[in-house]
Parts: structure tokens; sequence; C-alpha cells
């Protein structure tokens, strides 16, 4: 029998105990706040009110229906652009990849107050449809799909990019057309792909606040059942039975997802040739203009805010202003607002890069006991199927409790940091295990061999050769950090103002524009920090030895 | 008379300005097993992805069974094609693979049949409802050509199809391979870079180098009679050394000591390239031998053994020959006398550059 040995298996147990801290921890709180009642005994009384209270019961249902609805639109689009994007020879493409891309830069609600500028009741196009607005259905689905839309976009892209040449080749000489081959090869291998894109859309938009509190006209969903009672009301149990409802689909989703994942076969092996797509003329032709016109909505409803940031009096006085860049004037925060989401960007990208590359090397890189692995794996995965409105109303009940020693952490920066890294640490975690998967396997046998450590190998060796992934994922977490709500909106201490929260509560009291001119200003930091990232790729990339 | 099963005529492709592949002509008889070799980079796998339609011609034109294919998509010229990965659609069972190039509208008993017999044929049976990652390499090609075979193709193409297979089974598919081109009768062209794989299973060989064909014949005659100095080299191992002539029937080896030589065709004083096999040098007693040798390396290979020999005309160079084992071998150091024996000795021409 194989003896436990502490060596291999403490840096495992030392990504446990952190991920124990920062996730399942306070997860654990939440589900106490939502199942223990006062007297201390368990009941699901709480939980049941979503079942019985009306308003809670069609919170539930409209919930459920925004999530497949916005599914329904986003992946089918999502999947024509990412089809453009690598099956074909259609020009501009690239162009087309970064435009796609924008709606990750803002904050999830300000495509719902474009929607608003062009849809609402002082809408500047609500006259063409004779005074309907966009309230309620129509713009709470068009804007949470806007935001999802770039999410599933990566996945599809991803999925659709890896192809072998031969397959295509091989259904060509077996007789098989276009359509036929589309749909017995390409939409089998991209199976995968659609089913972690629907997974990732749904759990995105049953989560989002902001589309539902800017342009939901009062239809309710769970979501803002959670906000309303945290904020509003300083009821944690319903709030607790709320985040639980959010992220119990999510886990369900991710499970499905997994299952997918197993039973995809690897559709490039080895020997297999890049797929070289070719003009076709309907196609390509059908596809440009879909594609013309997705990029169109998305440079429309972020160009809107710009506008709706610059005007007066959005649409009555179109002249030029820049009084709503004057945020001193407003209440939400002020220019100090940009400066702490900054800081929150850069710091989120610090630590998150650094615990990233660690998580990532102690699951392919260290050699623990078989269930310590299965561990590692499944924790890595879990931010990504938790909430942001959970995570943070979990982090409340567990940082916040006086007798937990790391009580410290609450009511700063730290908290907000530990927040955001957490939320998003699937992605960095996952981007990294890429990365450090494909180095050579004998590096460290090497440096053993040399007379050399694992750690002067990690951090010499393992890295170095990590570091287009490290400029990947610290531009992923700064963007993630500067844009996100959700995660933060029930941490963040009085003397810490954050952007995008800036934008959501200037909207709130009113202040739509200086809402809009802030989140373009985020958009454009985050502009900054994609061509900082870019530069810094490239010149690794001449750095490197080909 | 019937048509060959495969003619091509002035078969050209060009990237930019190189050509890949350079006035190809190839005929090729029904049930034939023909084998395209050559170095890489020769065009081989270009001429045979012409052939199947995958690469369009810049020139020329490919007839199969009489019909002019030249314009015809991929599965409009009655072609299989087995590919190196095997390029098995990963997602599909074994009888879904098999059946998918069977028209559309075939019953799903007949489809049923047709698999089950073609899966008899590769020697697979019972393997319908497998996946393909559960199988073997071997397994895969085997699923690879039955699925090539489902719609009957007129030709069978195959791309290097046994060189991701372990050495072992590589031999044991060879033969399978053949056995099963002789028995469907099936006119099939293969592309491969190993030689020893292309002696043994095919009835033609088509040596290729820089886009055209240098010699086609049986294996035998391309052993036995190559053409080229190149060809010489490339099929089997030879002794290339440079030589002139001078007289009927005899050269100068190293322009230094005479031997007989097959040289009628050229004129006294050409220069010219003298080839010998390995096995055809022959070992005599080095006192009164007028071509002599020190072994340089004797390496020991089971039933042969390889002796590096240095010739005392020209010391710098080296000879290959291949000495039964059990006779005896010289040791390293050795001296030794070489002949040539005449019959096994073929003269070219030789073209500036050709030889090192």
């Amino acid at each position: 029998m194989r003896v436990l040995r502490w060596g291999e298996n403490l840096p495992a147990l030392a990504f446990l105990a952190a991920m124990t801290v920062f996730l399942v921890a306070p997860l654990l709180s939440l589900f106490a706040q939502a199942v223990v009642s006062p007297a201390g005994g368990l009941t699901g009384a709480v939980l049941l009110r979503f079942a019985s209270a009306p308003g809670l019961k069609a919170a539930v249902r409209n919930t459920a229906l925004l999530g497949v609805g916005v599914a329904a639109i986003v992946l089918p689009l999502a999947f024509a652009t990412a089809y453009a994007l690598e099956r074909t020879r259609l020009p501009y493409r690239r162009v087309l990849a970064a435009v796609a891309g924008a709606p990750l830069l803002v904050p999830s609600l300000l495509p719902a107050l474009a929607l608003v500028y062009l849809f609402g009741r002082q809408g500047l196009l609500t006259p063409v449809f004779s005074g309907r607005t966009a309230y309620g259905w129509p713009g709470l689905l068009a804007a949470d799909a806007f935001a999802a839309f770039p999410h599933a976009l990566i996945l599809l892209r991803t999925a659709l990019s890896a192809a072998d040449g031969r397959l295509y080749e091989q259904a060509a000489l077996l007789g098989a057309g276009p359509w036929r081959t589309f749909w017995r090869i390409t939409l089998p291998g991209a199976r995968h792909g659609l089913v972690s894109a629907g997974v990732v859309v749904f759990s995105l938009t049953i989560a989002d606040v902001g589309a539902p509190k800017v342009i939901g006209g009062g239809l309710n969903v769970v979501a803002l059942e959670v906000y309303k009672a945290v904020l509003g009301r300083q009821d944690f149990p319903l709030g607790a039975a709320g985040a639980l409802m959010l992220l119990a689909p999510s886990l369900l989703a991710v499970a499905i997802e997994r299952l997918a994942a197993r039973r995809q076969a690897a559709l490039v092996s080895s020997g297999s040739t890049a797929y070289r797509p070719k003009p076709q003329r309907a196609r390509d032709l059908g596809l440009g203009l879909l594609c013309g016109l997705v990029g169109f909505v998305i440079v429309g409803l972020l160009g809107v805010c710009q506008w709706a940031a610059l005007v007066r009096l959005w649409p009555y006085d179109l002249g030029f202003t820049l009084q709503s860049y004057d945020f001193d004037r407003f209440d939400g925060g002020g220019w100090s607002a940009a400066i702490d989401s900054l800081l929150l960007g850069l710091g989120t990208a610090a630590f998150g890069v650094l615990a990233a590359f660690l998580g990532a090397y102690v699951a392919e890189r260290t050699r623990a006991a078989t269930p310590l692995r299965s561990a590692v794996a499944v924790l890595a995965l879990a931010p990504a199927s938790t909430p942001g409105l959970a995570l943070g109303l979990a982090y409340i009940l567990y940082f916040n409790d006086p007798s937990n020693p790391l009580h410290v952490l609450y009511g700063g920066f730290a908290i907000l940091v530990a927040a955001t890294v957490t939320h998003y640490y699937t992605v960095a975690h996952l981007t990294f295990v890429s990365a450090v998967k494909a180095l050579d396997h004998e590096f460290e046998a090497a440096g053993r061999a040399l007379g050399k450590s694992r750690l002067v190998v990690m951090a010499r060796v393992i890295a170095p050769l990590s570091a287009p992934a490290l400029v990947e994922v610290s531009v992923y977490l700064f963007v993630a950090a500067t844009t996100t709500v959700s995660a933060v909106v029930f941490l963040y201490p009085p003397d810490v103002k954050l952007a995008a929260v800036a934008v959501l509560n200037m909207d709130d009291a009113g202040d739509s524009a200086p809402a809009a001119a802030m989140g373009t200003l985020i958009l454009y930091m985050n502009l900054v920090a994609r061509l900082v990232g870019l530069a810094a790729r490239s010149r690794l990339a001449r750095l490197a030895p080909s | 008379m019937t048509p060959p099963a495969l003619q091509v005529r002035g078969l050209t492709k060009r990237f930019g300005t190189t050509v890949v592949v350079d006035a190809v002509d190839l005929q090729i008889p029904p049930g034939r097993f023909t084998c395209l070799i050559g170095p890489s980079g020769c065009g081989k796998t270009t001429l045979l992805r012409m052939l199947a339609g995958l690469e369009s011609a810049s020139g020329g034109q490919v007839e199969i069974d009489g019909d002019d294919v030249t314009g015809r998509s991929p599965a409009q010229r009655g072609v299989g094609m087995v590919f190196q990965s095997y390029a098995l659609f990963p997602h599909m069972s074994v009888e879904k693979n098999i059946a998918f190039g069977l028209r559309r509208g075939t019953s799903a008993a007949a489809r049923r049949a047709r698999v089950d017999a073609l899966l008899e044929t590769v020697g697979l049976p019972g393997f319908a409802k497998r996946s393909p990652r559960e199988l073997s390499g071997g397994q895969q090609q085997r699923v690879a050509i039955a699925r090539a075979l489902a719609t009957d193709p007129k030709i069978l193409l195959l791309d290097e199809p046994l060189s991701a297979l372990d050495p072992l089974i590589r031999e044991q598919l060879r033969d399978e391979l053949r056995a099963l081109q002789r028995r469907l009768a099936v006119t099939t062209v293969m592309v491969t870079h190993d030689q020893a794989e292309a002696l043994a299973v095919a009835d033609d060989l088509a040596v290729m180098r820089s886009g055209r064909i240098e010699q086609i014949g049986s294996p035998e005659d391309i052993y036995n009679r190559p053409e080229t100095a190149f060809i010489a080299s490339f099929v089997g191992a030879a002794n290339l050394i440079p030589a002139d002539v001078c007289g009927l029937g005899a050269v100068r080896l190293w322009g230094r000591v005479e031997t007989p030589a097959p040289s009628a065709s050229f004129t006294v004083g050409e220069s010219v390239t003298f080839a010998i096999r390995p096995e055809a040098v022959r070992l005599v007693s080095a006192d009164d031998a007028r071509i002599k040798a020190v072994v340089a390396t004797r390496s020991f290979a089971g039933a042969m053994v390889r002796l590096e020999l240095a010739p005392e005309h020209a010391p710098e160079s080296r000879l290959m020959a291949d000495i039964p084992a059990f006779g005896g071998a010289p040791e390293a150091g050795a001296v030794v006398g070489l002949e040539f024996p005449s019959v096994r000795v073929r003269v070219f021409p030789r073209s500036a550059g050709e030889l090192a």
C-alpha cells in the first residue's frame, strides 16, 4: 500500500485549505442562514416562501424564463458569429472579433441603459414605435443577451477553432454536401461548446441585477429579490434563500456540462491537419450580413451611451457638454470611484494571477493522492457556478461574523479583492492549466537531477514559460474586476467607491447621464488594459525563441 | 481492350511559382497495387490528393475507367481514400462511420447488411457498435478501409496508411492489406515513404523525385535494374563510385583502378557513376586482388554483417559490403580484396553535382 507522503500532498492540501476559507466555508454560512431558524433548528420555511408567496413565485418563474430565453437568443447568434470567425474567410474578421468582445468591457447594466435611451419613456426611437417602450421582457432579454453574448462567443470560437481538415476531406470524398457535413460533422464537433455556452449564459443571466433594475419595468426576478432583501430590508435569511435558488441551477448546469465534456471525443488527433475554409458565396453573404448586424448593434448601443453622456438633456437638448463627466457633482462616488475601480482591478489581477498560477501548478505539476487531485479539480471549477450575488452575500455572513478570526479582512479593500478573485478564479485557473500542462513533464525531474528544488524549477522555468498566460489572465481579471457589480455590491465599505456600482447607484438616483458617462469611462479604461495586454503579448512573442 | 483503371496525362500542380507535381504521366491497369514512393517533398502526397480531387490540377488530366474526372469533385470520381490519421468521425460508431458514404435512401436493413459484410471483409466482425475510441490503431485502420470501400470505389487511395502503427503490427497489417487488395481486386494507389513496405506489397512501384516519376516498374525491376543513380540509392542501399569509361566493358574507379562493368552504351572517357549493392560486393583474398580495402567498421546485423570499407584508392570514401554472418566476416582493421561481379553492376551517366 502507498504511504501517504506529506511532501507530495502538501501543495494540494494548501490549495484545498485556501478554497475552503474563500469559497466553501462562506457558502456553508449562506446555506446555514437560509435553513437554520433563529431558534437553532433546521427549517425550510424561508425556502418554501419562494414556492408560496405570489411575488416570489413569479420571481422564480421569471428567472427561469429569462435564463432560457436569453440562452435561446444568444446561442444561435453567437454560434453564427463564431462560425464566421473560425470557419470562413470573410474579410474584417479581426475587427468583428474585437467588436463582438466589447460587451465584456462594460458593466452588464450599460446595455440596459442604452436601451432605455433608445426605447425607454424618453427614448429617442420610442416615438417611432408609437410610444411603446421596451421595459419588461423585450428590454430585459435584449440587455442580458447583449451582456452574455461575448461569453458564449468565446466558448463557441474555441469549439469551432479546432477542426481536423481530414474529417472534412473524408466527408467530401464520401459524397456529403455542405449541409450534411455541417449537421453530421461540424455541429456534433461543437456540441460540447454549445452546452458549455448555454450553461454560462444561463448562469450569468439569472444572477444579473443590473438589467432587471434598469429596464425590467417592475418585472420581478430572484436576483432582484436578493438585492432588495439584503440592501433594502436587511432580511438576510430571505436573501440567502434566494441566493441558494440561484446557486442550485448553476450547480446543476455545471454538472450537465461536465457530463457532456466526458462524452465528447477528441475531434483533433495526432496526424490531423488544420481545416482551411474555402469561400462559399451564399453562406458567406448571409453570415456577413448577420455579423454586420451584430457588430452594428454592439457598437450602436455603446455609442448611444457615449452620446447620451455628452449631451445636455437627452433627448430634448442634444447640445454638447462634458458636465456628466464632472462626477463629483453627483452622488455615486465621483472620480474616486474610477480610481478605486482601477485599484481593485490591479489588486485583483495581481493576487488573482498569483493564486491561479499556484493553483494550476498544484493541479498539473504536483502528484498528490488521487482523491486530493479530484477535490482540487472540483473546487477549481466551483467558482464558475457560484453567482456573484450568492458569493457576495456569503462573504458578508462569513467574514462579518465577529467570532471569525478572518473578520479583520472585512470592511476593507481586502475583502473586495478576495471576493473578486474567488468569483473569477475558474477561468484564470483553466487558462494557466492549459499553459502549464503543455510544458515538458520532465522539467521537475531534470531539475532534481541538476540538484535544483521544485520551487527553483517553478520560479525559473515554469513561471517564465507561462508568461503569455500570465498576461492574458491579468487582463481578464482586471476587466472582470472593473465591470462586476454582483460580486461586490454587498461588500464595498463606505470609504471605497467602485465605478460599476456607481453606474448602478447614479442611475437609481435618476442621474442616468452621469451613469452612462461612468460606464464609458470603464469601457475606455478596459480598452487601455486590453491594448497593454496585446502589446505585452506581442513583445513576449518576439522575445520567445520560435 | 479494357481501358486502364487510371490514366494520368501531364498532371501538374503549381503553388505560386513552385512546381510540386511536374507533368506526371501514369497508367495503371485494373486491379493493380501501385505504390508511389520518394523522399519527403517529392510531390507524392500531392499527386495522390490530386487523384482524389482534394487538390485541383494546374494542368493535365485524370481519367478513371476511361472517364475524364479532372474537373470533378472528390465524391463524383468514384475513389475511396484512407488517411494516415484514418480520420474516423470520433462521435460516430464504427457502423455509422462505414455507412456514412452509402447512398441516402438505402434501407436500414441493406445498410446493416453492407456494414456487416464490410466488417467481415476487413476482419472485424461484431465491431459495428463500437466507438472509434475503443479501437486499437490497427483496428481503426481497418475501419477506415471498410469505410473507403463502402461506396464501391473504382480506385482505392491510401496515404501512408501504416505509418502511424507500431513496427510489429505494421508488418502484419501490411500483409493483410495486400491479401485484401488481391481478394477484392480493387485498383489501389498507396503513398509511402517506407521503401521496404513498398517493395513488399506493390505490384508496381512509381519512384518520384522533384515532382516527377523517375521510374515505374515491378519491385524486382526497380531493385535490380534501377535506371538512375538516385533510384539505386533510394530503393535499397547502393555504393555509388565516381568512374570513367576506359574501354568496352570496363570502367576506371576513382580514376585509379579498372574493373569490368556494363558500359557498352557509353563512349570511352565519359564520366559515369558506378553502382553496386552492398550484398553484391564480393570479398577475396587481399594478396592478388586489384582492389584492396581496410575494414573500417564491422557491425553485426543478425543474418548479415555490414562492413564499412576504406578502399586503398580512395581512403577517405567508404564502401558498404554485406557479408553472410556465418561465413566468418573479417574483423575491423583487416585488409581485404574486393571484386564487383559485372552482372550486378549498374553504370549511370554522371550529371554535375550528383555524386558527393
